[in-house]
């Protein structure tokens, strides 16, 4: 008995440990189809995680959190869409600068805003049916998104940008244009992952909560072949390392902490290895779109 | 309206103008904060340029800034991203105390060297990793040096709390490593050391070989256009290899000399972000080595002074940090709006 309980305690601490990881994943799944690499999500994730804090602890009211969250996550995709697609930054300094900004700007913020008021716990968005509604969200995002990316126009449209960017243009396809909405959704999606960090897993900002979470989210992307079930099924792998590695740490096995902390990072680099080869990226991912008269080279 | 000389000299203008955006934004911030920027500023800067010991502050901080913001820039070089300068820093320091700790009773004139070398080898080690593994298995470098941080940092972390720790040391930290195997002080009463001698002779020599030799060709070439440099019979898994070694093992000294010349010991927390800065000193640097030494100097004095403006003027220090990240910003969109303009001077 004891140890069905111990079993499915394990489960829901896996799957907790995994929704922030399936939003951020599920964004970057969004943007990377359409062609634009990702490493921005990072700084969305803590993004989504500040503002729906920030809001709460002013309004008292975590459904705004959860709003804010998805209005200013979608703000840093709108700004990574801007500098990749219109000013052509290379894809890769852009997310770099903006998780440099964003983690600047909210631990600065953070030190202003809630100053001394550390101890205050957040009211968090209460449960349904005794699971958290960030979880039957993200299902529903998970499953809406199969249907779009593979039975409506939409996702075939968002597909053709991100392999054949070229010959989505030829066929009337504002490649900018899907681009744009593929890179904002995105940001809307990552900072839902940081919104559940601050309101429901840790009921507060802290410095840095992120955590290296926004790379472990490319990794399962990566893993899990830009699928939204594959990648949704690699960010529960991870999730379930990490609630391994919780439990063994509190059942004081005679394993150096250090060690169980690096086994999610071990896991995701033996991820990417394995698949090396195997998993294929979109072919027009990093590689900016040019409009035809800037096209010589 | 922009005449050659213009031309010339955008390349130190714009990344000037990057920093003065980013101050802007940063003085908006303060505002919020409820303090006057130009007391906060002024402190700041004031500290860390115009203070004896606050200036010893500044080259102190300086040194693994530039170790580790030249590894940046040669993997950039090559095309290659580095963003394991973090954890090649740990590694680093891991081997230089190593040689200082296990190594005894020779002269400092072969201990210093040898250490140093331990720190170069072992960051090669940790940075030749994903370097491997990009050229031959195609495993993006981004993200493997990422998790190779995560790793390295834990690492040191066990080490320091468990085998290596000094006996009956309240925190976590290594025995003091041999004397001989110590950087001495260079400005007495500082805490400046002659790491930072060493990080500007090692700029000197990454100069002539990035820029004067055929290896700095090779490399220019795979970062150009990896296809032509194979028609061109350059190895280009053998330079990706080669250059991500190097740059683990510029970050490497970085640790070696935060071992050597500062805290003469291993400890938990061997670097402070060091590796996340250097690559935005790599950027704003727009690729050149004197651009890096005066990058890290700027980005020193920003962490030398935090703490004296936040004592002075009451801005948090992560205020720094903000300020750090808008520069890459700036100067990223003003490197992609020069490649736009040159690329339509080109059609006209």
């Amino acid at each position: 008995m004891n140890n069905l309980n111990f079993f499915s305690d394990y489960l829901i601490a896996s799957v907790t440990l995994a929704v922030p990881l399936a939003f951020a994943a599920l964004g970057g799944m969004y943007s990377e189809r359409s062609g634009v690499l990702n490493i921005a999500l990072e700084g969305m994730l803590l993004t989504g995680a500040f503002t729906s804090a920030a809001t709460t602890f002013y309004t008292g009211n975590p459904w705004l959190g959860m709003l804010a969250a998805v209005l200013f996550g979608g703000s840093v995709g709108l700004l990574h869409a801007f500098l990749c697609i219109t000013l052509y930054v290379d894809q890769l300094v852009s997310g770099l600068a903006i998780n440099l900004v964003a983690s600047g700007l909210t631990s600065f913020l953070a030190r202003l805003i809630f100053k001394g008021s550390n101890s205050q716990r957040l009211p968090g968005i209460p449960p349904l049916f005794q699971q958290d509604i960030f979880v039957y969200l993200l299902l529903m995002l998970v499953a809406l998104s199969v249907y779009t990316l593979f039975h409506t126009s939409f996702g075939l449209t968002l597909r053709a940008v991100g392999e054949y960017p070229q010959a989505a243009a030829t066929a009337g396809v504002s490649v900018s244009r899907v681009r744009y909405w593929a890179v904002v959704l995105s940001g809307c999606l990552a900072s839902l992952g940081g919104a559940y960090l601050s309101l429901v897993q840790i009921k507060f900002f802290t410095e840095g909560i992120s955590a290296g979470k926004g790379f472990i989210a490319i990794a399962a992307l990566i893993f899990g072949r830009w699928h939204p079930i594959g990648s949704t099924l690699a960010c529960l792998l991870f999730g379930a390392t990490e609630a391994l590695q919780l439990r063994i740490q509190a059942l004081g096995v005679d394993i150096p902490y250090q060690f169980l902390i690096m086994l999610p990072y071990a896991i995701a680099l033996l991820a990417l290895l394995g698949l090396a080869g195997k998993s294929i990226p979109p072919q027009g991912l990093g590689v900016p779109y040019l409009p035809e008269n800037h096209q010589d080279k | 309206m922009i005449t050659k000389n213009d031309v010339k000299l955008l390349p130190i203008l714009s990344p000037l103008i990057a920093i003065a955006s980013a101050l802007i934004i940063g003085a908006i911030l303060i505002l919020l904060a409820g303090a006057n920027p130009i007391i906060a500023y002024t402190a700041l800067f004031q500290e860390s340029f115009s203070t004896y010991f606050g200036f010893g502050n500044t080259l102190t901080k300086m040194t693994p800034l530039l170790f580790t913001s030249l590894g940046v820039l040669v993997a950039l070089r090559a095309g290659q991203f580095n963003i394991g300068g973090e954890g090649q820093i740990y590694f680093g320091a891991l081997g230089s105390t190593l040689v200082g700790l296990y190594v005894q009773g020779i002269p400092a004139l072969i201990h210093i060297p040898l250490a140093l070398f331990a720190g170069f080898v072992f960051g090669a080690i940790w940075g030749g990793i994903p370097g491997y593994l990009k050229a031959v298995r195609g495993v993006n470098e981004v993200i493997t040096t990422l998790l190779l941080n995560y790793i390295a940092v834990n690492l040191v972390s066990y080490l320091v709390q468990n085998p290596l720790k000094a006996p009956a040391a309240p925190s976590p930290y290594s025995p003091l490593i041999a004397k001989s195997a110590q950087l001495p002080i260079i400005l007495p009463q500082s805490l400046a050391h002659a790491g930072i001698l060493l990080a500007l002779i090692t700029a000197s020599i990454l100069w002539v070989l990035l820029v004067r030799s055929p290896l700095g060709y090779q490399i220019a070439a795979v970062g150009f256009n990896p296809t032509a440099a194979r028609y061109a019979k350059i190895s280009v898994e053998r330079t990706i290899i080669l250059v991500m070694s190097l740059a683990g093992g510029l970050a490497g000294l970085a640790g070696a000399s935060e071992v050597m010349g500062l805290k003469y010991r291993l400890f938990e927390q061997v670097s402070s972000g060091y590796g996340f800065d250097a690559i935005a000193i790599a950027f704003l640097s727009r690729g050149s080595i004197s651009g890096v030494v005066l990058a890290s100097l700027f980005f020193a004095a920003l962490r030398s002074g935090a703490n004296v403006m936040q004592r002075s003027a009451g801005v948090p220090v992560t205020i720094v940090y903000a300020i750090q990240g808008l520069t890459v910003l700036f100067i990223a969109i003003s490197l992609a709006l020069e490649r736009v303009k040159t690329q339509r001077d080109a059609e006209v």
